[in-house]
């Protein structure tokens, strides 16, 4: 099998999640910068509606490394679906398959499920919680909490602050709560 | 101004430096955003069946890559404070501690909620945008006016 070959399979999680870990120490180390995306969220609001809110009166241009590194995600994103890609479906848990068989989810092929993400099910009652509910909950609540999964429970646990042990503890009740308990309601809309 | 009175008040993603950078030397951010984000697609972790997956108790692997993120980002602050290891621009590293407020409870349960709906924290949907996902857009747009909503009505929430 060739290199590029390799890649093109899907990564292991002890490639990956060591991969992430050395964002910390990368970005530290190139320019004193702490890992954290949600904050990003936050400067968009800062540089184009502020709308005299003490919150967003900040210098966000001394933040814009944060709008770069976005970018980048972004692109990186571009580059590995169009170059890189695992021409297979997704492989998902048998148990998971036949659980989203019952709500008529059965397109496995993209990272994101067309069934529930496409612009035709943003005009139903559950596309629109799951595409604009849900956003609003992950900008609201990070932003309440001072972080997301990379503020709080990969650079903040990095640091070992016990504010972010609480705050991912917290990330992971309510994810549990919501796909255990909730989802499976919207999931029948 | 000290330096660090710049900074987002809960203290996430800073730059610490004392520097000021030019437009030029943000695209070392770029490079490690690009890199970041083909990490993100090739390991699934922007799959909203990986999330579900991890929510359902049915797979280790989500918890493979946090857990082993947070190992090495931990060993890595450690040899950064115990070797006094300087920025490339021979600065000392500074990181903010984080102080404890009550929205770490509410804003985690909230954010847990939208993490398992959507599938995706901050970064992913930036990755799951540019791998053609076009209407996480919306995602996007709505999370940036959750943030927006948050800043108008801060100072009335529990902190």
């Amino acid at each position: 099998m060739s290199i590029l070959e390799i890649i093109k399979e899907p990564w292991p999680w002890y490639v990956a999640g060591p991969l992430i870990g050395l964002t910390v120490p990368i970005l530290l180390i190139i320019g004193n910068k702490s890992f954290g995306i949600s904050s990003s969220l936050r400067h968009i609001c800062a540089a184009c509606i502020p709308a005299n809110i003490s919150f967003f009166k900040y210098d966000w241009k001394k933040e814009s490394w944060n709008l770069f590194f976005v970018f980048g995600i972004f692109l990186g994103g571009f580059i590995a679906a169009h170059f890189l890609s695992n021409p297979n479906a997704v492989v998902i848990t048998p148990e998971l398959s036949e659980k989203l068989a019952t709500y008529g989810i059965t397109d496995h092929t993209g990272l994101v499920p067309a069934q529930l993400f496409s612009w035709e099910s943003l005009l139903t009652l559950r596309g629109f919680i799951m595409i604009v509910v849900g956003g609003f909950l992950v900008g609201f609540g990070t932003r309440y909490a001072g972080g997301c999964t990379s503020g709080h429970a990969i650079m903040g646990l990095s640091n070992l602050q016990w504010p972010s042990l609480v705050a991912t503890i917290c990330f992971m009740i309510g994810g549990f709560v919501m796909a255990l308990l909730i989802l499976p309601y919207i999931l029948s809309l | 101004m000290n330096h660090l009175e710049n900074k987002n008040t809960d203290g996430e993603g800073i730059n610490a430096s004392h520097k000021k950078e030019n437009g030029l030397a943000n695209l070392k951010y770029l490079i490690v955003g690009i890199f970041f984000g083909i990490v993100f697609v090739k390991a699934e972790i922007i799959s909203w069946f990986r999330i579900q997956e991890m929510f359902n108790l049915e797979s280790f692997f989500m918890y493979g890559v946090i857990g082993s993120a947070v190992a090495v980002g931990v060993i890595s602050v450690f040899l950064i404070k115990k070797f006094n290891i300087k920025t490339l621009q021979g600065e000392k590293i500074e990181i903010q501690p984080k102080t404890f407020n009550k929205g770490q409870i509410y804003g985690g349960l909230m954010f847990g909620f939208g993490w398992a709906i959507t599938g995706a924290c901050p970064g992913p949907l930036f990755a799951q945008i540019g791998t053609g996902a076009t209407v996480i857009v919306v995602t996007l747009l709505s999370a940036i006016a959750g943030t927006w909503f948050y800043g108008l009505i801060k100072d009335k929430l529990p902190h």
